[in-house]
């Protein structure tokens, strides 16, 4: 029952779903908010570095080295987020710029990679590792259990998040004024919502998330360090907040339409099929393409989608 | 009402200083480097003895700048891919995919003419080549952006990772006519080496190694300098830039703009594959390319030039130093990642000091500017 090919797929893409889940769930908090972070990617890669070094330095049982180590990949990525942050909402430069400067620094080439040297991170599996597990005991429902019900409490932890979320920014006050900044600053100004404040704390938890993000790499799903071993999933991630026209419940059937395209290469090699390891490796990347077309398009004429205010610096006027 | 995060605020200057072209890079790079010392510091390394390291290796030791040169010319090419998009506000971040592309284009092309072609035919198909091989690959998201309202930005990107994927699959996972299937080839797959004939020149200048393609790259900064302030197509250019209406008024269509501009752009970045093949690694080389990450580089250059075609020249130069450096100094006392970190803190700064040069820092007073905001 639970080698049925079906069922391999869709847990698989579940579990490679998890990371996107988290960075584009954050990006979502980041751009609703009218600042778009095109640094997820390097943020990822904080986030993965910082959870492994504590899981390779401190010893101790999973239930205590684990959460410290996705406290410190969610402080990690939040410095990076921090950077862009200051620079944006503060400085208000070019927020693209910006963005792309915050992967480099930070990406494959940077920062992470710096640390990782430093720390010596990537000789042997980390010890304490997010495995698959039945938390709710669910797991023996034919189909749903394996598919849904075995998965790491990270994957769990995402569900969580994306409903209080959704919730957070549709019924709540504060995601009203979360809204409305990335609407119409001005606006929001006018009726009391400090702008500012409001673009520093989304920027910061939108790191914060997409560490969480590395984390699944390097507790998870590696689960060890390797320099840029997100592959280019931060990128992903910031076509899903498109895809998702920047609701987090659509944004999650796209994260695991996604992370079923990047798992297919492992799925279907284990199981012999026989398609060219070029058009696997490739099938991501073009359907992200393919997606984010149609999507523009429809979303054009239907007039859906980005915050209006998105990628405009406010600068208050004087009175 | 308060606002937390500002004690100051930033005042638009009335007066431009001319200078502005001058200090906001040089500042930017030194307070790049003042940062950089800092994470260096904290640490524990010796930022002195590792910045003197890099500037021995990159520009003062004995050939280390015919090193330098080698990393400057592909950086020279993806610096002016960058800057000619990005002037048009077309965030072309593609231009290491495109690279890839020119270099697989190039590459073929003198392997397909063989050992007998001629000098004269082989280096100029080479460099056509490579154009065309950007050029498409740039294209792509030029045209979903004017015709179909894609951002550029993650598609350029995306295309980035499949034409990594494509190189990766002509050496490694394929039996490509790129591929070396003769001796060690068989073994060890690499790409197969193109003939002599196609091996682009380099001029000895007393004891400096200059790179054809490195003076091709100068030419080409120069023939772009011209095409943005001299000609029609510039002209329009700098309209679809500033003012996509306008440009619609005035009879223009800033979508065919677009695209010309979008495969010029990737045009340039394979050049810079053509050279790469063409002077320094004479094979299609997927990893090596990927881990030199030029395409991204271009962008801290085209920045740091603040997209002057004719800066791109001088600044490839400083941060082809910084990457000779790094790859000379590989090795347990010097630390990897130190390259990315300098160059994304060199695009930090120069983000930062655009916007203080242009604006005037003027700390507000607590109380007074408060009761003011609340009124």
């Amino acid at each position: 029952m639970n080698d049925n090919l079906f069922i391999v797929v869709f847990a698989a893409a579940i579990y490679y779903g998890t990371p996107l889940v988290f960075a584009a769930l954050g990006e979502i908090l980041a751009e609703r908010s009218g600042v778009i972070n095109l640094g997820v990617e390097g943020m990822m890669l904080l986030g993965a570095v910082g959870a492994c070094w504590v899981a390779t330095s401190i010893d101790g049982p999973a239930g205590v080295v684990l959460p410290i180590a996705v406290v410190a990949a969610m402080l990690f990525a939040a410095a990076g987020a921090l950077i862009h942050a200051f620079l944006t909402i503060t400085l208000r430069v070019n927020q693209i710029i910006s963005g792309l400067a915050l992967t480099i620094f930070a990406g494959v080439a940077g920062v992470s990679s710096y640390l990782a040297g430093l720390w010596d991170l990537g000789q042997a599996p980390v010890a304490n590792q997010f495995g698959k597990m039945d938390l709710l005991g669910w797991g023996d429902l034919p189909v749903l259990g394996p598919i849904l019900f075995n998965q790491t409490l990270l994957t769990y932890l995402s569900w969580l998040l994306v409903v209080l979320t959704s919730i957070y920014i549709f019924r709540t006050r504060w995601g009203l004024q979360l809204r409305a900044v990335g609407e119409s600053p001005q606006t929001a100004d006018s009726v009391g919502v400090a702008v500012q404040r409001s673009r520093y704390l989304h920027v910061l938890a939108g790191g914060a998330f997409a560490g969480i993000a590395g984390a699944c790499f390097s507790l998870s799903i590696l689960p060890t360090w390797q320099n840029g071993m997100t592959l280019g999933q931060g990128w992903i991630a910031l076509a899903l907040v498109i895809f998702g026209f920047w609701r987090p419940d659509l944004m999650l059937v796209g994260a695991y339409l996604f992370g079923g395209l990047s798992s297919l290469r492992y799925t279907l090699q284990a199981r012999g099929v026989e398609i060219p390891q070029l058009f696997l490796d490739s099938l991501p990347y073009v359907m992200t393409i393919v997606v984010l077309v149609v999507v523009s398009n429809s979303a054009a004429r239907r007039q859906l989608g980005a915050p209006a205010a998105l990628g405009k610096p406010y600068e208050r006027e004087e009175r | 009402m308060r606002s937390t995060f500002s004690g100051f605020r930033l005042e638009p200057r009335s007066h431009l200083p001319r200078l502005i072209n001058w200090t906001v890079p040089i500042g930017s790079f030194f307070a790049a480097l003042f940062a950089g010392a800092l994470l260096l510091l904290m640490t524990g390394q010796n930022p002195i003895s590792v910045y003197q390291r890099i500037l021995e290796r990159a520009f003062l030791d004995a050939g280390s700048l015919s090193g330098t040169l080698v990393a400057a010319t592909p950086l020279l090419f993806t610096g002016l891919c960058a800057a000619v998009a990005f002037r048009v506000g077309f965030f072309n971040i593609g231009g290491e995919g495109q690279f890839y592309v020119g270099a697989i284009f190039s590459s073929g092309i003198a392997l397909a003419l063989g050992r007998d072609a001629q000098v004269w035919i082989a280096i100029p198909a080479m460099i056509i080549a490579g154009a065309l091989g950007g050029a498409l690959w740039g294209a792509i998201p030029g045209f979903l952006r004017a015709y179909l309202r894609t951002n550029e930005i993650i598609t350029s990107l995306m295309l980035n990772y499949i034409a990594g994927v494509i190189s990766v699959y002509l050496i490694f996972e394929s039996s490509s006519f790129w591929r070396d299937l003769e001796g060690t080839g068989k073994m060890f797959p690499k790409g197969k080496v193109i003939p002599p004939v196609a091996f682009w020149p380099e001029y000895g200048i007393g004891s400096l190694v200059v790179p054809f393609g490195f003076l091709l790259g100068i030419a080409t900064a120069a023939w772009i300098a011209v095409l943005q302030r001299r000609t029609r197509f510039g002209y329009e250019m700098r309209v679809v830039g500033g003012a996509p209406t306008t440009a619609r008024y005035a009879g223009m269509r800033p979508g065919r703009v677009i695209v010309a501009v979008a495969a010029v752009s990737g045009a340039l970045a394979g050049l810079g594959g053509a050279a790469s093949v063409g002077n320094f690694r004479h094979i299609l080389d997927p990893k090596g390319m990927q881990q030199s990450g030029f395409g991204y580089a271009g962008i801290v250059v085209a920045a740091l030039a603040r997209l002057n075609p004719v800066a791109v020249i001088f600044v490839s130069i400083i941060i082809g130093g910084i990457t000779n450096a790094g790859y000379a100094l590989q090795g347990p006392d010097f630390p990897s990642g130190l390259v990315g970190i300098l160059e994304g803190l060199i695009l930090f700064c120069t983000l930062g000091g655009e916007v203080l040069m242009r604006y005037r820092v003027v700390r507000t007073r607590g109380v007074s500017s408060n009761v003011a905001g609340a009124q």
